[in-house]
């Protein structure tokens, strides 16, 4: 007996994005672009620069509109989505208001929505202590480190408990050992919350040892070229990243990535 | 504190020594006191009319800085007020001030001290509003130019971030804009104070009221008592560097964020 399948989140159907420059080229960003993202999946989006990963996530987010093709984000128009704040967003730059402390960065979105004030104190703080930073809501953003301010940057797009959760590279400034860590507490924050994750990255080992499913697109156009099920169990620890499986799901995306970019080795 | 008295020790040592310097060429080298008086004569100056003002006798040296300081005071808040005012007006029709910042920013070039007859003729040789008026003009074009950069150079992402909150028009100004031009107003005030100074003793010096600062140099000056003008301008530079501290201060209590290294 299979489980059914949980509602789709995301549908994308025939997507295609052209930015057009002023004195160049238009520039095919995304063509034909078919995707469907169900709920409680986190789901990759890899591929070299250029291959419009970032561009689907903005389409998503409606920071950017298709110039042709359908999406559709919880059912909706993605510009409903957005004024129904269905998602939350994170980039790769901790983007935290210099002149706010961190308790009050994470309460911005309650604020906008209207939650009170003792409620909205209460919820950063509890978002605060998920990304364990429960003791830095007084601290200002600038005196914090890197690591500290990307986790400030989750907390807020966590606050007002979004079911989707839209992730531009948000580990790519980081080191290596703190992004591993990142790693770690992003499952757990998802396995805690229930959201969908749409997450952009170029790291392939990152992609593998997050997701349910990675999808990998290729540039000149930007298009979608394979899916891949990881079929690794969660929870996952720092021992995923030392099974055999681990280590053969790495290089398939890799030979799909190398396919798909044409590269003769 | 220990280390703060080092950080300061080797400016107050320059300070001493210029003075020091200053006081032994004047005398070294016989210099006419019409030509440049020494710091002593320029400082007993001071100290006469600290003394006739502790005795209640008054002293029109104090009368006319506290005279001018109300000038420049007056066209500081007037100008760089109004500079803010219109800076966030136009923020909010982009348009409109990418219309206006062309001609704002040819204004800010033209000399405005040379309108200082013409105000005149406006407000009133002895009326202080003259010289506010000149002053007012004079801090707006720096101010209003620099608070539309500090509401329009914000941070792309952080707007993009607002867009994702579906934040009204309003929220974004209040919560995004204006913060962010903070900083960028105060650096516009910080130049605008000691520029309300000189341009408040300029205008006077195409009259005004006696007991005013620039009325008093050139009076002084043409009795040829060039150390009471260089004490009159001892009171000025005083009342600038006091103008212009007191921004700092402000700036530091209001953008503790500005304060990362």
């Amino acid at each position: 007996m299979t489980p059914p399948t949980p509602p789709t989140v995301i549908r994308a159907s025939g997507i295609n994005k052209v930015f057009t420059v002023r004195n160049a080229d238009p520039v095919t960003a995304l063509t034909g672009v078919d995707l469907d993202i169900h709920a409680g999946e986190f789901i990759s989006l890899i591929g070299p620069s250029g291959c419009g990963k970032s561009t689907l996530l903005r389409l998503i987010a409606d920071l950017e509109t298709p110039t042709s093709g359908s999406m559709t984000v919880n059912g909706k128009p993605p510009a409903q989505a957005r004024l129904d704040r269905d998602y939350g967003m994170v980039f790769q730059a901790a983007t935290l208001y210099d002149w706010r402390s961190v308790s009050q960065n994470v309460q911005l979105p309650l604020e906008i929505m209207g939650v009170a004030r003792g409620e909205r104190e209460q919820r950063a703080q509890a978002m605060l202590e998920l990304v364990e930073l429960g003791k830095f809501g007084k601290h200002y953003p600038w005196q914090l480190s890197g690591g500290m301010q990307q986790r400030v940057a989750i907390a807020r797009a966590l606050a007002f408990q979004p079911k989707l959760l839209l992730m531009d590279e948000p580990f790519g400034a980081l080191d290596e050992f703190t992004r591993e860590r990142m790693n770690l507490e992003l499952l757990r924050i998802w396995q805690a919350t229930q959201t969908t994750v749409v997450f952009v990255t170029h790291s392939i080992a990152e992609a593998v040892f997050l997701s349910s499913r990675v999808v990998v697109m290729s540039p000149r156009p930007g298009r979608i070229t394979s899916v891949m099920d990881i079929d690794l169990p969660y929870p996952r620890n720092f021992e995923t990243r030392e099974l055999p499986r681990f280590f053969e799901l790495v290089t398939e995306v890799r030979e799909l990535l190398r396919d798909a970019h044409g590269f003769d080795e | 504190m220990r280390a703060k008295f080092q950080e300061y020790l080797p400016t107050v040592l320059v300070a001493v020594g210029f003075i020091a310097l200053w006081e032994f060429l004047v005398t070294a080298f016989n210099i006419q006191q019409f030509i440049l008086p020494r710091p002593s004569r320029i400082g007993g100056e001071l100290a006469t009319e600290f003394n006739a003002w502790l005795a209640g006798n008054g002293s029109i040296l104090f009368e006319s800085g506290a005279a001018t300081f109300y000038e420049a005071i007056g066209g500081f808040v007037l100008g760089c007020g109004s500079g803010i005012l219109v800076a966030l007006i136009t923020a909010r029709w982009t348009v409109v001030s990418q219309a206006l910042m062309p001609f704002a920013i040819a204004a800010n070039s033209v000399p405005i001290i040379a309108f200082a007859p013409i105000m005149n003729n406006w407000f009133g040789l002895t009326n202080p509003a003259s010289k506010m008026a000149i002053v007012a003009i004079i801090v707006f074009f720096p101010t209003m130019i620099n608070t539309v950069r500090g509401l329009t150079l914000v941070d792309p992402r952080q707007l993009e971030l607002m867009r994702s909150y579906a934040a009204v028009p309003f929220k974004v100004l209040w919560s995004v804009r204006i913060p962010n031009a903070v900083p960028y107003i105060f650096s516009a005030l910080r130049v605008a104070s000691p520029l309300s100074m000189i341009g408040a003793v300029v205008a006077e010096f195409f009259g005004g009221p006696r007991a005013t600062l620039g009325v008093f140099i050139t009076q002084e000056a043409a009795g040829f008592n060039f150390a009471r003008a260089w004490a009159a301008i001892v009171v000025a530079s005083a009342i600038g560097i006091a103008f212009y501290a007191a921004i700092i201060l402000a700036e530091r209590v209001l953008v503790p964020w500005s304060r990362r290294e």
